[in-house]
């Protein structure tokens, strides 16, 4: 079964969205993602104040095996990249839903991405598991 | 779907991710693929290499044929059992492969290949034999299974009977013997002790099992590479190929110019790039900063030419990227890494990276 969390949004490059209290946008990569990837023992985030649109890549991250890079599901200016992930990038695999977040955004005026619901990208993962 | 090893079943079985690899469906890690990487540094891990290529070749002339075959010369094989590893080369000194050549008696060698290369090389071989009159079999009959680790040898012997368990406790590192039907050597492609064990294929599944319940790890692809790296080993196809020489690809330890007499096939243009002096050399690398050195990536060498990274990876054991890089001979240590556009300081260190479970570069 995947674990997919009924309160997030996603996309189909297995990015997650979580909508924050303050109006922000909290932003990671799946279950599915980290258990593709393997080991996680680098990871890149973006410096806060930084300008992203839809669909620039906006952190790497590196497993034993790979690099891969993070997309960006909306537009915003990023107010924080998760601290922890400089020593411990494990944390990606442990919790990626929760401690494993990468990035924190305040979407841009006017920003409407278009994203999956649970159900739409469980029907992805199904897709590619066929 | 690629060729697979009699061991198929079993690792999907144990939740294997299955890849290809040079055209099989190998296993590429089970759980994690750090945790494997440790086990076999620290306790012991087994791999499936039933992929690689073994080779029995058979003639009363099969030295003579292999000195004419190999860089390296198995005249320094004198004791039965005793393996040497060599290069095979293309007349223009380009390497073919590089395998492991078993003296089992004057009559029999046997030799073990990549896989990616197994037609290109069975060919190659075939067609020199013939000179020699030496009969070339190809072992498909053979598994093979990687036990490494300090506990490996011990593990291993504990699923023989007292006899055969005290004969293949015996045996000296780089050596193989025939045990009980079995081809056991005391070889590895990790830095770590164990043994590399040819049997019949269809025996590998039972013998897995057994291992696994004696806590030998199920270890992949993935962690056989880093593994490698850190011991400080090439990898075929990666560190070298048809288009690069031994002396470029820091292996020139490997090849034997003399005796002077001695013809082999690549050595005419050995002695030319040995005269001239080789353009590039490969050297081994540590990554000064956070990041991960890939294949490919651009090498900045100080007032020289740019060169570039062959093999890279995380190492496990040290916690910090490593690699080999293929640079002008006149680099120094000081180089810099082009890394998705940052260029990353990193300084040029003598391999082995990590030997029987220690660091020894910083």
């Amino acid at each position: 079964m995947n674990n997919v969390p009924a309160d997030l949004k996603y996309t189909k490059t297995h990015e997650w969205l979580r909508n924050l209290p303050d109006g922000t946008i909290e932003i990671g990569i799946t279950d599915h993602a980290q258990h593709a990837l393997g080991d996680l023992v680098f990871v890149e985030v973006p410096e806060k104040g930084r300008v992203l649109k839809a669909g620039d890549a906006c952190a790497v991250v590196e497993s034993v095996k790979a690099a891969s890079d993070v997309y960006c599901p909306i537009a915003g200016e990023v107010t924080a990249s998760n601290p922890a992930l400089a020593a411990t990038p494990e944390i990606i695999n442990e919790d990626a839903f929760g401690r494993g977040w990468l990035l924190r955004l305040r979407p841009a005026a006017g920003a409407a991405p278009v994203l999956l619901s649970p159900a739409e990208y469980e029907a992805v993962l199904a897709a590619e598991d066929s | 779907m690629g060729r697979q090893t009699p061991l198929i079943e079993l690792h999907r079985g144990l939740g294997a991710r299955i890849v290809d690899f040079g055209g099989w469906d190998m296993p590429v890690q089970y759980s994690s693929q750090i945790a494997e990487h440790h086990a076999v540094r620290r306790a012991a891990g087994v791999f499936d290499v039933s992929h690689m290529c073994i080779i029995d070749l058979n003639g009363a002339r099969t030295r003579e044929f292999l000195r004419y075959l190999l860089a390296n010369d198995v005249a320094k094989l004198t004791q039965a059992g005793k393996a040497l590893y060599s290069c095979m080369l293309n007349e223009a000194g380009g390497v073919l492969d590089d395998l492991i050549v078993y003296f089992l008696t004057e009559s029999w060698f046997r030799v073990v290949v990549n896989a990616g290369t197994r037609d290109k090389d069975l060919a190659w071989i075939r067609r020199h034999a013939q000179d020699f009159d030496v009969a070339v079999s190809e072992r498909a009959d053979l598994g093979m299974l990687a036990i490494q680790g300090p506990l490996a040898r011990d593990k291993v012997a504990a699923l023989m009977s007292a006899a055969a368990a005290q004969a293949a406790l015996a045996i000296e590192p780089f050596f193989g013997c025939e045990i009980g039907g079995w081809f056991v050597a005391r070889t590895g492609y990790t830095g770590e002790d164990g043994f590399e064990i040819m049997l019949p294929g269809s025996d590998t599944p039972r013998i897995w099992g057994e291992l696994n319940a004696l806590g030998v790890l199920s270890c992949g692809l993935g962690a056989r590479d880093t593994l490698r790296l850190e011991a400080g080993m090439n990898l075929y196809g990666n560190d070298m190929d048809e288009t690069t020489h031994p002396f470029e690809s820091g292996l020139g330890w490997t090849v034997a110019l003399a005796p002077a007499e001695r013809r082999f096939i690549g050595r005419a243009a050995l002695e030319q790039v040995k005269a001239a002096g080789s353009a590039r050399k490969l050297i081994a690398l540590l990554l000064d900063e956070r990041g991960v050195l890939r294949g490919h990536q651009k090498v900045i060498v100080p007032a020289l030419d740019a060169g570039e990274i062959t093999s890279g990876t995380f190492s496990p054991t040290l916690e910090s990227s490593i690699g080999f890089a293929r640079v002008p001979s006149a680099a120094g240590a000081r180089v810099q890494v082009d890394i998705r556009g940052k260029l990353l300081d990193a300084h040029a260190v003598k391999p082995p990276f990590v030997r029987f479970g220690k660091p020894l570069v910083s």
